[in-house]
């Protein structure tokens, strides 16, 4: 077994779980200290918020959720630690024809398509191991629905880098650039074409307490489990709103937590008109009855919604309501998501064509930008059926190979799954009782400790930016940009490179291994 | 009813023209066509700094900094203020001679500063490499947030009366009179200090915009204390070579690191220009490799209103009946802003400025056109 050593401490740890699982499993729950000195605990557990930063090796503002554990692996939460400067980073070079970013169900399908029909492919993910945030798993146990493709993909040549965080993408002449970082060092990458499936994030909304440890994502929390943590003995509330909620109170009923509520905003009223269009989709039905026998003594409320998590250092109960009573529940792991946000930074620093928040695409998945296409979540949140056909489609379009059968059959897939979605959002409206729990000392940016009465005043994201630091931090808005979206109806800021934090020595390599 | 000024843009040089009006009794409107400290003001370090390039630059940036210094103690936290010091950085033994010059120009018009060997650097700034030959040092410069000290001194205007309009994109500047698309306002004198969109409103104002790229770091107190800057900064920002970087580091009051410097002039597109960044990037590793693991957060761009003679352009313009320019400050706007705002006052006051205010008039000479 691996072993750590945590601010000082020994540690043993199984092999294969994330630095986040790791220090769960170790007691350790408070990870950072913020902006104005509160401890914070994971929260997105995707690479997104960066509440999770711990200092790795010497290497401080390392996302714990993303680092599989390495023996003699030493992690310090101690604020502040100073930048080690013994290290040597290596830069590489890699030219293909095909480069995916997204190892999720659109970005693997993709892969497969563009590699099968012999273009040379390369993709890319944040994440160790493929599957994307819906099949997230610890190798070898990859869930059977993605075990073929995984195989598929495995087989059609398409290489596939982990650990590899893509953090600028421009046009330069008739090549697509990428530059990423992984543990080694920066990667950049030359291509002829580009899949962007960047898949989607949660939206998190800010009420009285949602920044305790212990206060998670609703997939954050699945997430965690799936990537090592233990949750045997833990009581949970699962809460915000979706389709989501139900696989993630499963499977934290089968990690041994005790599921005291999953409390979903929408109203009946609301999910029962939806209920009923999803007479022509069965299997959805069937999926969700799946997941439902697994905790059929767990209460699922509509309408209602977690008004306030309570404690001081960390997460002791919720308060939920109905909008007229409010319960108290004890509990030591809050869930709560809000449904999901595409994932389109990269679309937008290339400068690709946008429509209603999502990336605008043609019938072969192509965006306004020439030789860039785009699948799954970031065209729209539609889930794993639609990302799979989406990716298959870019991945030929990418390769330059026509199939007309197969584009038609994908192409039905593809339509039936958008007009679902399309019910499936308006089922789960958020409602507008939600904007009140953000009060004015509520925090929004939790990256700069911004409350929400900081920015009530301005007029549009960018103002709030300069005048009260919201979405300077390292997520770089992506928590608290779709919050305030919510809230006050701004879109969010530019994007610039980097589009995710990147060392600066990192910033600057394309011309280095381009010399080589 | 006509105010006695209208102020036309709320960058941190109209809000200090605001600021200095105000105090002086008079009733002030100030015209922003998006937001205070939206513009450059929003993109600009903040390194409060005396430089020496000119005689007037020197004695601009002097009176500017005094002004700082006397405004510190009411500065608000936003405001980041902190009386850093500037390490201007000598590479080499050439470069170490002229700092003795340096020093020599400053003390003799009373600006303290100590010159440091390469020893003396090693130690101030550990994290700068090794070799490097020495550096003056400029302890009275400081660090501030621009755009919250623009927004301070608005609403130091606002309390004594001012109106801050925003929104309020200027179209056409008249004789005393602004005319907007939220309508017009009547002023008896009116104070152009709309930065790079100045020409717009004030044909034949040499004013260009010159890009610039800043990158900042996530959070590492005590990394570095001074602002730094290489001494061959100067022959970057003077010099009118379409594209120049200089090695430029500052500390935020927040342990970020924010980290310059490059010139070019691009229009106003505002995409990073990957090449020059990073050169700029490259040119600051150089200086302090240890910025390699450093996380970076973000990039940005913004646009100086540079002139010819890298002097600001500030006093009336007959064009015009009762328009006065305060604009075209380039790289430092922030630092010259409580100087420039003095200037205008006194001058439409009718009173006598502390420094001569000749060789800022924006009717002076050019000797050569503008690249």
């Amino acid at each position: 077994m691996p072993e750590l050593t945590v601010d000082g401490r020994r540690v043993e740890v199984e092999a294969g779980v994330t630095v986040a699982a790791a220090l769960t499993n170790a007691g350790v729950e408070h990870l950072r200290v913020s902006a104005t000195g509160q401890a914070r605990g994971p929260l997105c557990v995707m690479g997104t918020c960066f509440e999770c930063r711990v200092a790795i090796d010497g290497q401080p503002h390392r996302r714990a959720c993303l680092e599989v554990v390495r023996d003699g692996m030493v992690i310090s939460t101690a604020p502040n630690p100073k930048p080690q400067t013994d290290d040597r980073s290596l830069s590489s070079r890699l030219v293909c024809d095909v480069a995916v970013v997204g190892a999720g169900p659109a970005g693997i399908a993709a892969g497969c398509r563009a590699a099968e029909a012999g273009a040379s492919t390369v993709v890319l993910d944040e994440g160790d191991v493929a599957g994307g945030q819906i099949y997230r798993h610890r190798p070898p146990n990859a869930p059977e629905a993605i075990r073929p493709w995984l195989t598929r993909l495995d087989r059609s040549g398409a290489r596939r880098m982990g650990g590899a965080s893509v953090f600028d993408a421009w046009r330069e002449r008739e090549e697509i650039r990428l530059l990423a970082e992984t543990s080694g060092g920066a990667l950049a990458v030359s291509a002829r074409r580009l899949v962007l499936a960047t898949g989607a994030r949660e939206l998190f909304l800010p009420f009285p307490g949602w920044t305790l440890p212990g206060v998670l994502g609703a997939g954050g929390a699945q997430a965690l489990w799936k990537s090592g943590a233990n949750l045997r003995g833990r009581r949970a509330v699962v809460a915000g709103s979706g389709p989501l909620l139900l696989p993630v109170a499963a499977s934290l009923t089968k990690a041994g937590a005790a599921v005291a509520l999953v409390a979903e905003q929408a109203s009946l009223a609301s999910l029962a008109g939806f209920g009923a269009s999803l007479a022509r989709a069965p299997s959805k039905i069937l999926e969700a009855m799946r997941h439902r026998r697994g905790f059929a003594k767990t209460p699922y409320r509509t309408g209602q919604w977690v008004a306030k998590a309570l404690g001081t250092e960390r997460l002791e109960g919720v308060v939920v309501t109905d909008g007229v009573a409010a319960n108290e529940i004890a509990c030591d792991l809050l869930a709560a998501g809000y449904g999901l946000v595409p994932n389109v930074e990269l679309a937008i620093l290339l400068g690709c064509a946008m429509r209603g928040g999502a990336v605008a695409v043609d019938a072969r998945q192509r965006s306004s930008l020439d030789g860039v296409l785009c699948a799954g979540e970031p065209c729209g949140v539609a889930g794993v059926e639609v990302a799979l056909a989406e990716g298959e489609i870019a991945g030929l379009a990418a390769a330059g190979q026509s199939d007309p059968e197969s584009e038609r059959r994908l192409g039905r897939v593809r339509a039936r799954g958008r007009r679902l979605a399309a019910r499936m959002h308006s089922a789960f409206r958020l409602r507008t009782e939600l904007r009140a729990l953000a009060s004015a000392d509520v925090l929004v940016c939790r990256c700069e400790d911004v409350a929400v009465g900081a920015v009530a005043g301005c007029a549009s994201a960018r103002e709030a930016k300069l005048s009260s630091r919201a979405g300077m931090g390292a997520c770089q808005g992506r928590v608290c940009g779709p919050a305030l979206r919510f809230l006050f109806g701004w879109d969010s800021d530019t994007v610039r490179p980097p589009a995710r934090p990147a060392r600066i020595g990192h910033l600057a390599v394309f011309e280095d291994v381009s010399k080589e | 009813m006509p105010s006695d000024a209208i102020v036309v843009g709320a960058g941190i040089v109209g809000a200090a023209c605001a600021d200095a009006l105000s105090a002086a009794g008079l009733s002030v409107t100030v015209l922003e066509s998006r937001f205070p400290g939206s513009g450059a003001t929003a993109a600009a370090m903040g390194h409060v700094v005396v430089m020496d390039d000119s005689d007037a630059q020197f004695a601009l940036t002097r009176l500017s900094r005094e002004l700082w210094d006397a405004l510190a103690p009411e500065l608000p936290r936003a405001c980041e203020d902190e009386r850093a010091g500037t390490l201007w950085i000598a590479a080499g033994e050439a470069e170490r001679e002229s700092v003795g010059r340096k020093a020599e120009l400053y003390r003799s018009r009373g600006v303290p500063v100590d010159e440091l060997d390469g020893r003396d650097l090693v130690r101030e700034e550990p994290n700068l490499r090794p070799g490097l030959a020495g550096a003056l040092r400029v302890p009275g410069d400081r660090i501030v947030y621009p755009p919250a000290a623009a927004r301070f001194l608005l609403d130091r205007a606002r309390a004594r009366g001012a109106r801050v309009v925003t929104g309020a994109e200027a179209s056409v500047i008249g004789p005393r009179r602004v005319t907007t698309h939220q309508g017009a306002f009547d002023g008896a004198v009116v104070v152009n200090a709309a930065g790079v969109a100045a020409p717009l409103l004030a044909p034949g104002l040499p004013i260009a915009p010159r890009k610039g790229h800043l990158v900042i770091t996530d959070r590492y107190p005590g990394f570095c204390r001074h602002q730094l800057v290489e001494l061959g900064y100067l022959s970057s920002a003077h010099g009118h070579s379409t594209e120049s970087v200089a090695f430029n580091l500052q500390p935020r009051a927040t342990g970020q690191m924010l980290l310059g410097s490059s010139r070019e002039f691009a229009g106003l597109e505002p995409a990073v220009n990957r090449s020059l960044r990073n050169r700029m990037v490259r040119r600051a590793l150089d200086f302090m490799p240890a910025l390699a693991r450093l996380s970076a957060l973000r990039t940005w761009t913004g646009f100086r209103p540079a002139t010819p003679d890298n002097l600001p352009l500030v006093g009336a313009w007959p064009e015009t009946d009762g328009l006065w320019i305060a604009a075209g400050h380039e790289g430092l706007g922030v630092t010259t802003a409580l100087g420039t705002a003095r200037l205008i006052a006194d001058a439409i006051l009718g009173k006598t400025s502390p420094i001569d205010p000749a060789p800022y008039r924006p009717t002076r000479r050019f000797a050569a056109a503008h690249a």
